[in-house]
C-alpha cells in the first residue's frame, strides 16, 4: 500500500440529520488511499449516510468532507471523482449493459468507438464478456451486480463507494463475490469503502473497518484488533458473538465486577469434576439449550453464579445424536484468563 | 408388522371429508379447472363487447360503403366507393386537417403543461400534500363536461374575466392582436380557434398528467443519484434517464388527448366559428341530411388516424406503461 500524508477520504466532525434523528453524529475519520475500508453497523446505525456524504448524495448540517485534501462538503455527485455502487445496483433499465458500463464516458464526450473499445475490456474483466447487447432485465442478479462494478470502475474514480452490494445475493455467490471483489480492488488499486451489516464480511475483506453505532463511530481498527479487542460493549456484542459479563456475577468469577467479554468458542466445555488450571476461570453450570449447526453446536449454559453463557464447540467426534442429548446436563466450562477482554463500559 | 386380510370399513374419520357442501364441492371442482373458471367470468363481458362494440363498429364500416341515392334521399344498399369519393373533397380534407392540426396541438400543449406539474407532484411536493394535488387534477372531472365547456363561454366572452384582466393591465391591444390572426383569430376569444384550444387543453389536461404522474412514479430515485454519480448534470439525467423512461407515459397521455379532441363535437359547437371539425361534420351528415353512408365514412377518418397511432405508440412501448 503505497499512502502519502494526506488521506482518501475525511470526516472532519461531520453531522447529517432528518428530523429528529442523528444519521451522523459528530463522525471524524479518515480513510488511506489504497485502502479497503468498512463501514460497520446495524440498519439505522448511519454507515450508508455516511456513504451518501462521500457520494454527494446528502450534504453534511456540520463538519467538513474532504477528498484528497479538497473539501467537497458543498459539491454536487457530478462533480465529485468518486463513483457508487448501488444497493438495488440501480442499472439503466432502457439501455443495454454496454452503454449503462459507458454512459460516464458518454457524459465526458469521449468518442464512441474508444467507449464501445473500454466498455468491453471492462466487461471482460468482470467476465461479462459478449453480454454487452442486454439489457438489465435479461441478467441475473449476481451479473447486474457485476455490470454496476463495470459501470463504476470505468471512469477510474478516486475512490468507490459500495453500498452493501452483496446484500441481495445467495450465500455461496456472495462469498465468491467477496473473494473477487477483493481481487478486482487490488488489481485496480482503488480506495473502496464499503458498507456492510454484516459483520463476517467486514472481517473477510476489509483492511480495516469502522464499526457505526447511532450515527457515532464506536471503534475504527483492522479486523483482528476489532475482534480481539471490542473498544466497548456495542462493538463486543455486534462484532461476532461475545458473552459480556459484569457485576456480581463477574465478582463471583473472577474476583472483580469489573465488565469484562469472553468468545464463545475461548470457554472449554467440560465434566462437572473436571480440575481446573491456575491459569484459567471456571464456572459450573447447566445445558439449557443445544443448536446443532453442523459445522459446530451452540450451547446455552445457565450458571449457577447466575446468567447464561453461549459456548460454542466445534463437532470434531461428536454426532448430532450426541450434542442434542446434552441438553439438561451438568457442565464445567473454563477459560484462559487472557482470553477475557475488559471492557469500558460506556459513558 | 402384521398384516391384516379383512376388509375393514371405511373409518369414521374418511366418512367425515367426503359430506361436503355443494359449494364446498364447486370450489374444488372450479379450483382445479381455472380456464372454465376464467371462461365463465369472462364470457358475459366478451359477449357484450362482440356484439354491441364491435357489431356497432362493423356495421359503421359496412354503411360507409353504401350510398345516398341524391334523387329519392334513401340509402342504396349495395356496394360502392362513391361515398368515399365524396369524401375526399377539398371542403372535407379541410375538416380533417383542422380537426387533426387542433388534436396535435392540444396534445403537444397538454403534454408542456403537464410534465412539470407531474414532475413537481412526484419529486418534490411533500407527502402530505400529494393526495391534494392528485384530488385537484381529478377534481375537474367530478363535474359535467358540459357544465365546464359552458363556463368557459362565460370566461372567453368579451364582457368575461379575461378581457376585464387584459384591459386591466392595459394589454386591449395584445389580445386584439391575437383575436386579428387569422387561422386561429375570430370576433372574440368565444368564437375562436384560440378560445377552442384554450377549452380542448383545460378538459383534457387532467388525462395527460395522470399517466405521466404514473411514469415519473415507478422511476427510482436511485437511477437520477446514480446518473448523477456517473458525472451527469441534471440536463443529462433529464435528457438520458428521466424523460426516455417517462416517454411512454407522455404517449399514453397523448392516445387520450388526440383521440379525445379529435371525435369531440361539442367544443366546437360552443366556441367555434361556422368552420366544422370532424365530430359536427358526422352529426350533420346522418342528423340533418341523413346522409348516414358519409357520416359513417367520416368516422372511419378518426378511426384510421388513431390505428395508424396506436401503432406508433405501441412501437414506441407506451403501453409498457399503462
Amino acid at each position: 500500500m503505497t499512502h502519502n500524508s494526506t488521506p482518501a477520504v475525511r470526516f472532519s466532525n461531520v453531522s447529517r440529520y432528518f428530523g429528529e434523528v442523528k444519521a451522523a453524529d459528530g463522525v471524524t475519520l479518515d480513510i488511506l488511499e489504497g485502502e479497503f475500508f468498512t463501514l460497520l453497523g446495524p440498519s439505522g446505525s448511519g454507515k450508508t449516510t455516511c456513504l451518501r456524504l462521500i457520494a454527494g448524495f446528502e450534504r453534511p448540517d456540520a463538519g467538513q468532507i474532504y477528498l484528497y485534501g479538497r473539501d467537497v462538503s458543498g459539491l454536487p455527485p457530478y462533480e465529485r471523482d468518486v463513483n457508487t455502487v448501488f444497493q438495488d445496483y440501480a442499472l439503466f433499465p432502457h439501455m443495454t449493459v454496454e452503454q449503462n458500463v459507458s454512459y460516464g464516458l458518454m457524459i465526458k464526450k469521449v468518442p464512441k468507438a474508444e467507449r464501445q473499445r473500454r466498455a468491453n475490456e471492462m466487461l471482460e474483466m468482470v467476465q461479462l464478456g459478449g453480454l454487452g447487447n442486454r439489457k438489465p432485465g435479461q441478467l441475473s442478479g449476481g451479473q447486474r451486480q457485476r455490470v454496476a462494478l463495470a459501470r463504476a470502475l470505468i471512469n477510474h474514480p478516486k475512490v468507490l463507494l459500495l453500498d452493501e452490494p452483496l446484500g441481495a445475493l445467495d450465500l455461496k455467490l456472495r462469498q465468491q463475490m467477496q473473494i473477487e471483489l477483493k481481487d478486482i480492488q487490488q488489481r485496480v488499486g482503488i480506495t473502496f469503502v464499503y458498507v456492510t451489516h454484516d459483520q463476517e464480511e467486514a472481517l473477510t475483506m476489509s483492511d480495516r473497518l469502522a464499526v457505526f453505532d447511532h450515527g457515532r463511530i464506536e471503534q475504527v481498527g483492522a479486523p483482528a484488533e476489532i475482534y480481539e479487542h471490542p473498544a466497548t460493549p456495542f462493538v463486543a456484542g455486534f462484532v461476532g458473538v461475545s458473552n459480556l459479563i459484569s457485576g456480581p456475577v463477574a465478582q463471583a468469577l473472577t474476583g472483580s465486577p469489573e465488565m469484562f467479554s469472553i468468545r464463545p468458542e475461548k470457554i472449554h466445555l467440560g465434566q462437572p469434576d473436571e480440575p481446573v488450571s491456575g491459569e484459567m476461570y471456571s464456572a459450573d453450570g447447566r445445558i439449557r439449550d443445544v443448536i446443532y449447526l453442523g459445522l459446530y453446536t451452540r450451547y446455552l449454559v445457565e450458571l449457577e453464579a447466575g446468567g447464561d453463557l453461549t459456548v460454542v464447540e466445534q463437532n470434531l467426534h461428536s454426532t448430532s445424536m450426541d450434542v442434542l442429548a446434552a441438553k439438561g446436563r451438568r457442565v464445567r466450562l473454563s477459560w484462559l484468563h487472557r482470553h477475557c477482554r475488559p471492557i469500558a463500559a460506556k459513558g | 408388522m402384521q398384516t391384516t386380510n379383512s376388509l375393514s370399513p371405511t373409518p369414521t374419520t374418511g366418512e367425515a371429508t367426503r359430506t361436503t357442501s355443494f359449494g364446498q364441492r364447486l370450489s374444488t371442482f372450479l379450483y382445479f379447472r381455472p380456464t372454465l373458471l376464467l371462461l365463465l367470468l369472462l364470457g358475459p363481458p366478451l359477449l357484450a363487447y362482440g356484439i354491441f362494440y364491435l357489431g356497432s363498429l362493423a356495421t359503421l364500416l359496412i354503411q360507409s360503403f353504401f350510398r345516398l341515392d341524391d334523387f329519392t334521399g334513401r340509402v342504396v344498399r349495395e356496394f360502392t366507393l362513391a361515398t368515399y369519393a365524396d369524401l375526399f373533397t377539398p371542403a372535407n380534407m379541410d375538416i380533417v386537417i383542422r380537426t387533426v392540426g387542433m388534436a396535435a396541438a392540444v396534445t403537444v400543449t397538454a403534454a408542456l403543461l403537464a410534465f412539470p406539474l407531474a414532475y413537481y407532484a412526484v419529486r418534490y411536493a411533500p407527502a402530505q400534500l400529494k393526495p391534494l394535488l392528485y384530488l385537484a387534477v381529478l377534481l375537474p372531472l367530478w363535474s359535467s363536461y358540459l357544465v365546464r365547456v359552458y363556463s368557459w363561454r362565460l370566461i372567453l366572452a368579451k364582457e368575461g374575466i379575461i378581457s376585464w384582466a387584459f384591459s386591466l393591465l392595459n394589454l386591449n391591444w395584445l389580445l386584439d392582436d391575437l383575436l386579428s390572426l387569422p387561422v386561429v383569430g375570430g370576433p372574440s376569444l368565444t368564437v375562436s380557434m384560440l378560445g377552442m384550444f384554450i377549452v380542448f387543453v383545460y378538459i383534457w389536461l387532467p388525462y395527460m398528467i395522470l399517466p405521466i404522474y404514473a411514469a415519473l412514479e415507478r422511476v427510482p430515485k436511485s437511477l437520477l443519484e446514480a446518473s448523477g454519480d456517473l458525472g451527469g448534470r441534471p440536463f443529462h439525467t433529464f435528457r438520458w434517464i428521466t424523460l426516455p423512461l417517462v416517454f411512454p407515459g407522455v404517449v399514453a397521455g397523448s392516445i387520450f388527448t388526440f383521440s379525445l379532441t379529435m371525435g369531440d363535437f361539442i367544443v366546437p359547437s360552443a366556441l367555434g366559428n361556422s368552420s366544422f371539425f370532424i365530430g359536427q361534420a358526422v352529426l350533420s351528415h346522418q342528423g340533418t341530411s341523413g346522409n348516414i353512408p358519409l357520416a359513417a365514412a367520416f368516422t372511419m377518418i378518426p378511426i384510421a388516424i388513431m390505428a395508424v397511432y396506436l401503432l406508433t405508440a405501441k412501437r414506441l412501448g407506451a403501453f409498457d406503461a399503462l
